[in-house]
């Protein structure tokens, strides 16, 4: 049995990070510049990692898929950042955003990396800002807050409707700096295709260029993946079409835990899906329920326009079920509602799946003005998209798969349990627990790769026996062997259906039976249905053209074959959580009126899945013990 | 829906490339101009076809992946989108499209539509950035920005490196793309320090890479994804006369605490 060890340190929950950086062992400078770390990924965690890496005077080679470091997915994040700043003296503290963070994953998460991530939240801004990253700010010159869903504080910093994207910019160009600096080597368009063990370390990767197909062997004396989330696991997702489990699925295959896959996050405001051909959901920031009132007509089947329907024959139907939180109550919680009034038939657009999100009250109160300064961007996207006008009539929303809290488990260092692996960004699990609140994944991407990853791996490069090795080392060549053969086998199926075909039908059958309620005839059913799809593929599956070229369709039969192995991972976590908490919403364990009902005596735990080849994953339990917030029954109403 | 499409297809960089005709069948007017792509290359692979090479990612107008030159016009009619933007019902039924990657010396064609603009990346490495460490920034609040200038700043900063601006100049000038990021760090104070240098060593990156200078015609505002207006150039012209001046030991202007140390 593999001992889960979280090294959280002892003592009060304050200071546990001050003294932990303190006991930490330093590496001299001297010694940096001997030690290479790997950094794959280039979002807001791996590039901030890199970067800051580089800074302190490691060697790092950095590494990513897409043609220019920039455009990784945190770039899409719309709606802010949250930092315990407490301008607004509006009672926020780093205790509250801890608290929030924790109630808001449903106690399914870390204290004390939950009490870390908030501390340093408010570094995170100052950092950004002396980067130049044009926050949105006050008359008077100060930084400018809004609130966000799962709180009642205004935390969240903003750069109108793409805080993701400044943030990461303002990332990419501390990454920039350190290629300047040669600190940083840089290998776009590259992807990773297996890990490379010595010794049980993590000593390097196997990249593919994915211009020439050239696959090489690139060893370090750490491995660090910043490699995202696996929503688009159910196809249509709010993620961009590249993101991918491999990176994280391949460290499974090789030893480090996968925790909780079953936590993934189900944003409620995405554009409802239009029609078959559709590739992506398009999501409508979070921050649109400040304002915005969501809705459905009160009697089934009521096809009268919205503007024909009398207020006495609408449901509110947040503000009705959580009086509290109203339209802002966390996403979970918020999707399951949208669900719930969807499968009553009082759903709205095509096939009924669809809610309206209202903006006319809030335009009476406050004008146009006011609200196109807001949400303008937003308005202008869901208008391109729909050809409707969301300040006429109310724009409709359905919930879609966004983010995902599972991840590979790491301890309080951010290290996985292979030795030298680390991950960080929503690649692991640590922090959002069951369910993540908004604004916080910029929070937790940056909190990870500009302030605790660069300290924790420093003591392992410290304290590890790390010998020197070879690109040619005798495991480099096993694993180069092994990735190459693998894309032959790919190329060598010739069969008639393409790698989309199976994706889109993986993603349905998931949607439906791991979706956003779940039950255990569904689940079984997937789990029998997976490996029949899976065999299928690998039959029948056609990718066109060379392993030695640019081949698009190669990287994504790839990745696709990575997702039908994974999903079976995703459902045996599902199965056996025999509760309801977050995001994971089992039908058999709900209350009377509907809502999660969570076990803590059975589930208070992180669930660690070791892999096993050809049989069921290995269950490892990390209790999570409570000293800081007793765990309450999580009520937004 | 039904379209013809001439396709420019390459198979590598040193190869010469050409049109060829396909039929795209069975398009709705809600399908993106994406969708409607994928939809042809799943008909050609299960014809046991390559599909065509192209770049997309976020498919909401912000990674800067996508990159067509549709009919003539980089991202296509509509001002102010991306190409993953573009919707079919912006075409009418039957229409003949043209299909071509952005062309530029600077941008190697590498396949098909899909073209190398790592020369980008190299300008921002040669300057794009302020040069603080991490750790020890100061609070957040101790630097006040107007509400204007941070707008202003935030115009600039809103470039998503997509390249349509050198696809669209006659000089392939990438003057707005420097542009923005000139002007978005010189704006803010944070940036100021290295105002000079910055504006100095990306411009001369840009030289370096290929691409040509400005000539005055404002195509590039014209197919910015992001409606970033010429007067950047503007902007940028004038940092680097300012540069000029301050690299010739001329006492700066500003006395502000954040002026170069000239």
């Amino acid at each position: 049995m593999r001992r889960l060890d979280s090294k959280i340190p002892s003592g009060p929950l304050e200071s546990k990070w001050d003294r932990h950086r303190f006991s930490e062992k330093l590496v001299s400078p001297n010694n940096k510049r001997k030690l290479t770390v790997i950094v794959v990924g280039t979002g807001l965690a791996g590039a901030s990692a890199a970067s800051t890496l580089g800074q302190l005077g490691y060697h790092v080679e950095c590494f990513c898929f897409h043609d220019s470091p920039r455009r990784a997915h945190s770039i899409a994040a719309q709606g802010g950042i949250n930092a315990a700043k407490n301008y607004q003296d509006d009672g926020d503290s780093v205790g509250r955003l801890f608290y929030d963070t924790i109630k808001g994953g449903d106690f399914r998460s870390r204290e004390a990396n939950v009490y870390r991530l908030a501390q340093v939240s408010t570094q995170i801004i100052d950092q950004c800002v002396a980067l130049g990253i044009p926050f949105a700010r006050e008359y008077g010159g100060q930084l400018a807050n809004r609130s966000f869903g799962g709180v009642q504080v205004s935390r969240t910093f903003y750069c109108r409707g793409q805080t993701g994207q400044q943030l990461l910019l303002g990332a990419y160009s501390a990454l920039c700096w350190q290629i300047e600096r040669g600190q940083v080597t840089m290998h776009p368009r590259t992807e990773l295709l297996d890990l490379i063990l010595v010794d049980g370390q993590a000593r390097g990767i196997v990249a593919r260029d994915l211009v020439t197909g050239h696959i090489s062997a690139h060893t370090a004396h750490a491995v660090v993946l910043a490699t995202g989330g696996y929503s688009n696991v159910y196809y249509l997702s709010t993620n961009a079409s590249g993101c991918n489990v491999t990176a994280t699925y391949r460290a499974w295959k090789h030893g480090a835990s996968f925790a909780n896959p079953c936590f993934t996050q189900i944003h409620p405001t995405a554009i409802p899906p239009g029609d078959a051909h559709q590739a992506k959901l398009t999501l409508m920031s979070e921050s649109l329920r400040n304002d915005g009132r969501l809705w459905v007509p009160r009697a089934p089947s009521d096809y009268r326009s919205p503007g024909d329907i009398p207020s006495a024959d609408r449901d509110y139907f947040l503000e009705r079920r959580y009086p509290r939180f109203g339209n802002l109550a966390p996403r979970d919680i918020a999707s399951r509602a949208v669900k719930v009034v969807c499968d009553e038939g009082r759903g709205v657009g095509p096939g009924g799946q669809g809610v309206y999100l209202d903006f006319s009250d809030v335009v009476e109160q406050q004008g146009l003005e006011v609200v196109r300064e807001r949400y303008g961007n937003l308005f202008d996207m869901y208008h391109r998209i729909t050809g409707e006008d969301a300040h006429q009539v109310p724009m409709r929303i359905y919930p879609a798969p966004h983010y995902t809290m599972g991840g590979l488990w790491v301890d309080y260092n951010l290290m996985s349990t292979v030795p030298g692996l680390f991950v960080i960004g929503e690649a692991n699990f640590a922090d959002h627990g069951a369910n993540r609140l908004g604004a916080s994944s910029l929070m937790q991407g940056l909190a990870d790769g500009y302030f605790i990853l660069p300290y924790t791996i420093g003591h392992y490069l410290a304290t590890a026996k790390l010998p020197s090795i070879p690109d040619d080392h005798a495991d480099a060549r096993e694993a180069m062997r092994l990735v190459a053969a693998r894309i032959h086998r790919l190329l060598a199926v010739q069969g008639r259906r393409t790698a989309a075909m199976f994706h889109r039908e993986l993603g349905t059958l998931l949607w439906n039976h791991c979706g956003m309620s779940r039950n255990e005839g569904g689940l079984t059913s997937a789990l029998r249905s997976i490996p029949t799809l899976r065999e299928e593929f690998w039959r029948e599956v056609m990718v066109p053209g060379s392993g030695e070229s640019f081949n698009q369709e190669l990287e994504y039969a790839g990745r696709v074959a990575d997702y039908l192995e994974f999903a079976e991972l995703l459902c045996h976590d599902a199965l056996h959580r025999h509760e309801s908490c977050g995001a994971h919403f089992r039908e058999e364990y709900q209350t009377e009126d509907g809502e999660p009902r969570r076990d803590d005596g059975r589930f208070a735990y992180v669930a660690a899945w070791e892999y096993r080849e050809g049989a069921v994953p290995i269950l490892h339990k990390e209790p999570l013990a409570f000293e800081f917030v007793p765990p309450t029954m999580r009520s937004y109403q | 829906m039904k379209f013809t499409l001439k396709i420019w297809r390459q198979n590598g960089p040193h190869e010469r490339g050409q049109f060829v005709t396909y039929e795209a069948n069975e398009v709705s007017p809600g399908m993106s101009f994406l969708e409607m792509l994928d939809g042809v290359n799943q008909r050609l692979l299960t014809q046991g076809e390559e599909p065509v090479a192209f770049e997309q990612d976020c498919r909401e107008g912000i990674c800067g992946s996508c990159s067509l030159v549709i009919n003539g016009i980089p991202h296509g009619p509509d001002q102010g989108i991306t190409t993953c933007q573009l919707y079919m019902r912006r075409f009418s039924d039957g229409a003949r499209i043209t299909i071509e990657p952005w062309r530029a010396r600077a941008f190697p064609i590498l396949k098909d539509l899909v073209v190398d603009r790592s020369a980008l990346d190299r300008i921002m490495q040669a300057g794009g950035y302020i040069s603080v460490n991490t750790g020890g920034a100061v609070d957040g609040n101790v630097l006040l920005i107007g509400k204007d200038q941070a707008e202003t700043a935030m115009d600039a900063a809103s470039c998503i490196g997509c390249g349509a601006c050198v696809a669209a100049c006659k000089n392939a000038s990438a003057m707005l793309f420097v542009a923005a990021k000139v002007s978005h760090l010189a704006t803010l104070p944070q940036g100021r320090p290295e105002r000079a240098s910055r504006v100095s060593a990306m411009l001369e990156a840009m030289d370096r890479e290929g691409f040509g200078t400005c000539g005055n015609q404002s195509e590039c505002e014209a197919v910015c994804p992001k409606s970033i207006p010429v007067r950047f150039i503007a902007n940028l012209n004038r940092e680097y006369l300012r540069a000029g001046i301050v690299e010739s030991g001329l006492p700066s202007e500003s006395q502000s605490p954040y002026a170069e140390s000239s």
